[in-house]
């Protein structure tokens, strides 16, 4: 109990103070993990549309193949990663290991296949007639794709959420193809873990917080805007 | 639905702010220690998130500033690197990257040649990586010790035995929970030895189980399930304030643990910064680096937790050496 009580007010003060360089911390989570999602959902909408509009042999297949996607282990994830970013890999001449930007890759990749598969469930789920309307209309395939994706925001919204809490909450990628290295790829969910190994259960706790918080503005945000769209 | 529509966007946008911002710090910092390090290092290539937006900017130069260090946790878990690295990076100019990793994973980075510089504690991996020529030039920088510790209770009796070894025994005769690290580290292997020695064959048998985890996650384990481990002093030291596990045998030479630096072989891979692996290693036995591991102290309990030993062999150690 004594642990649960003294974490908590001492979570509190670091809270308060910015020890442990958390808001630099918090702010790398963010744009590591904010732009993985942006760049999955240019990749998401993308394939999405494809495999929702276009009938080709193996659909099903690829459909599967995003499906198990969204459900890939980050640790997996990373040691691919990192097998071809170490230096002794193929790309390792990039000298990308124990970046940020390897952060952001390893998460796109987790973060991808959760937003592709929304979108292709959302889009599939739209009346076909509305694409043969549009294109009667006259539209080019740019505007038929943006009206589209305009009546499916909702769900949009849905996979923009999902993608961003399974890319800021994994562990196992980031550890492995950033390092966890101080002032550079030390993430939340890497600090955590690094606190709780130092024992120190307090700031580990005030990281946790912090990380709870945010994943949980994010959804209040985008859940707003979906209510209001829905009323 | 205009509000909407607004709201999301100032979200995306208070996203990517936020993301510049960190960024712009980012760079603010490192170049007011290395101006080249912040070239080398890629912010822009996250804000973009294309590897090939890091390719275009001039990262291989003449001389690399970005050094690699691979470790041992328990280095890095004492906090000693936290007051070596900063001092090393203002007086050489370079950006030194600490990956903390077990010994085994150290090791392999070495013989992969995915590091430029190692400090381990393993005398006798050290010397199968010397031999296949992934590394050179290994050094003596400090040493601690390995500790038993284990319920106050203490149901194998083994509290202030002399004898490693014998403890390791009484332990398995007594069937009392051992928890072991199970991870290929040093102090993994340091506790593989001790139960050779003793001749007793643990897997499998009921009382030993295997963390699989660090030092710090298998103390706490340890802690939970009464049971004995093999710890090194620092480890235990800075986590004591949350353990009941008390120290029962210390002070046998087999229980030193002793870390050395080793270069990893430019010649042989070619992606080795080897005048910076090097100029770290001169770094950990000079002068001023060995003074400050000598008064480094644990912050809870204000104890030192490494003695400096450039300047010592084996065997003023104590210690058979390994090294021919």
């Amino acid at each position: 109990m004594d642990l649960i009580w003294d974490g908590l007010r001492e979570s509190i003060h670091i809270l308060r103070t910015g020890d442990y360089s958390l808001w630099e911390i918090t702010l790398r989570s963010l744009l590591v993990s904010g732009s993985a999602v942006v760049i999955s959902l240019v990749l998401g909408i993308a394939v999405g549309a494809a495999i929702a509009f276009n009938d080709f042999r193996g659909r099903n297949l690829v459909f599967s193949l995003v499906n198990t996607g969204m459900g890939l282990p980050p640790v997996v994830v990373g040691l691919l990663v990192a097998i071809f970013l170490w230096r002794s890999g193929p790309l390792g001449h990039l000298r990308l290991i124990y970046t940020p930007a390897a952060m952001v890759v390893a998460q796109t990749i987790i973060a991808a296949p959760i937003v592709t598969g929304f979108t292709a469930a959302a889009l599939r789920h739209l009346d076909p007639r509305l694409r043969t309307q549009l294109y009667a209309l006259g539209a080019s395939r740019l505007q038929m794709l943006w009206i589209v994706l305009w009546e499916t925001k909702l769900p949009l919204l849905a996979a923009v959420m999902a993608g961003f809490g399974g890319a800021i909450s994994e562990i196992g990628a980031s550890q492995m193809v950033g390092g966890n290295l101080a002032g550079d790829t030390r993430v939340l969910t890497t600090a955590v873990m690094l606190e709780v190994s130092r024992g120190n259960f307090a700031p580990a706790i005030a990281l946790s917080i912090i990380l709870l918080a945010l994943i949980f503005v994010v959804s209040l945000v985008l859940t707003t805007v979906q209510q209001q769209e829905r009323t | 639905m205009k509000r909407a529509s607004w709201l999301a966007a100032l979200l995306l946008a208070l996203v990517a702010a936020l993301g510049l911002v960190a960024c712009g710090g980012d760079n603010e910092s490192k170049e007011t220690a290395t101006p080249e390090a912040a070239a080398t290092t890629t912010p822009q290539a996250a804000v973009t998130g294309t590897p090939q937006a890091a390719t275009s900017t001039p990262v291989v130069r003449s001389g690399p500033k970005e050094v690699i260090l691979a470790t041992t946790t328990s280095v890095q878990d004492s906090g000693l690197l936290d007051v070596l690295v900063p001092e090393f990076e203002k007086e050489s100019g370079y950006n030194l990257k600490v990956i903390a990793v077990g010994t085994g994973q150290t090791l392999a980075m070495g013989q992969r040649g995915d590091a430029d510089v190692l400090v381990v504690h393993a005398p006798a991996s050290e010397k199968a990586l010397i031999d296949g020529g992934s590394a050179i030039n290994r050094r003596l920088v400090m040493h601690n010790d390995f500790i038993i510790v284990g319920p106050e209770k203490d149901p194998a009796g083994v509290a202030g035995m002399t004898s490693a070894v014998d403890a390791m025994k009484e332990i398995a005769d007594t069937g009392s929970t051992f928890i072991s690290r199970g991870d290929d580290s040093g102090t993994n292997k340091m506790e593989l030895s001790l139960w050779k020695k003793a001749e007793v064959e643990p897997e499998g048998k009921s009382w030993y189980e295997e963390s699989g985890q660090g030092m710090g996650p298998t103390l706490q384990i340890a802690n939970q399930k009464d049971g004995y481990t093999l710890t090194d002093r620092g480890t235990y030291l800075a986590q004591s304030a949350n353990l009941s596990l008390k120290v029962l045998v210390e002070g046998d030479p087999l229980l030193l643990n002793v870390y050395s630096v080793m270069e990893v072989n430019p010649d042989k891979f070619d992606l080795v910064n080897s005048a910076g692996g090097k100029a770290f290693a001169d770094f950990m036995v000079s002068e001023k680096a060995q003074q400050m591991i000598g008064e480094f102290v644990d912050k809870k309990s204000g104890k030192p937790l490494f003695i400096p030993d450039a300047d010592k062999t084996y065997e003023d150690l104590g210690l058979k050496t390994p090294f021919g």
